[in-house]
């Protein structure tokens, strides 16, 4: 299982690999400061699971969703957005965007674990 | 948008007493409001978030050290050293995380707001001055890991 992990914050790239580790899915995590450099990273990777902050500079997360969407290569891949905008429209926005699943900093462990299995499942 | 009444204050200082609670699990007990007309806060590290739409100003984050890196160390748990990058970019996450939390309890009273990246600036005694014509309200808090302070600066949105 390869996961990235995008956020313009290394602290949370830390957290949230940490976490991934202890809730069964460490084997292999790619990180990236932004879209644009997510983007960068995808080119040389196939992963099996997209989980990206929204507000970054360069390529913010909806502007890279929409990309990622835009490529049919991706069709099959999950994206789970972790962010601080939990207002109900930025929720509607990022899932009109493309993305699977969304969980709101701070977050549990078991929340993280729980919307993986979720997207995985829709994915199968 | 009246003047920085309690109805746009109380949204931060729940978002500060709830995140500080979740993440870093210290709870923090507020002090009293202060009117700042030069709106200065002086302690060494601070984020701080832009903020537009219905209001326009920032919120202000900030901690004498022995207090950032006792609340990094528990955040990341991780043992936060001195006042370097890792610490940094940690408070500019916790700033994060109060002005998003505070974002969605305005959204929830129908109140659209925006928040920018944040940005951290650390110095001893450093203070933060916000425009001309927009009121600026320091709120203490204490806890047991030593006192941080929120400064919340509004003004209408266009």
């Amino acid at each position: 299982m390869k996961i990235i992990t995008i956020d313009d914050s290394s602290t949370m790239r830390r957290i949230i690999k940490n976490t991934l580790k202890r809730i069964g899915y460490g084997d292999e995590i790619l990180e990236a400061g932004d879209g644009k450099e997510a983007l960068e990273v995808l080119e040389n990777n196939d992963v099996d699971l997209i989980i990206t902050d929204w507000n970054m500079p360069v390529m913010d997360g909806l502007a890279f969703v929409k990309k990622i969407r835009s490529d049919s290569k991706y069709d099959d891949t999950p994206i789970i957005m972790v962010t601080t905008e939990a207002a109900k429209e930025d929720i509607i926005t990022a899932l009109k965007a493309g993305v699977n699943n969304y969980i709101v900093k701070p977050f549990t462990p078991d929340v993280l674990k729980e919307k993986i299995e979720t997207v995985l499942g829709k994915k199968d | 948008m009246p003047k920085l009444s309690v109805e746009w204050i109380n949204p931060f200082i729940e978002a500060t007493e709830n995140i500080i609670g979740t993440v870093a699990m210290v709870k923090i007990t507020r002090g009293k409001l202060t009117l700042k007309e030069d709106s200065a806060v002086e302690y060494d590290v601070s984020g701080i978030i832009g903020i537009t739409g219905e209001a326009v100003g920032s919120i202000a984050l900030s901690f004498p050290k022995k207090t950032a890196l006792a609340i990094v160390t528990n955040f990341t748990g991780e043992e936060a050293m001195g006042i370097d990058n890792d610490t940094i970019d940690a408070i500019g996450e916790l700033t994060n995380m109060v002005a998003g939390s505070a974002k969605k309890i305005f959204s929830d009273k129908g109140i659209k707001l925006k928040i920018s990246i944040p940005n951290v600036v650390v110095g001893k005694n450093h203070t933060i001055v916000s425009p001309k014509g927009t009121p600026s309200i320091v709120i203490p808090f204490e806890s047991d890991v030593g006192e941080l302070a929120i400064q919340v600066s509004l003004k209408p949105g266009n």
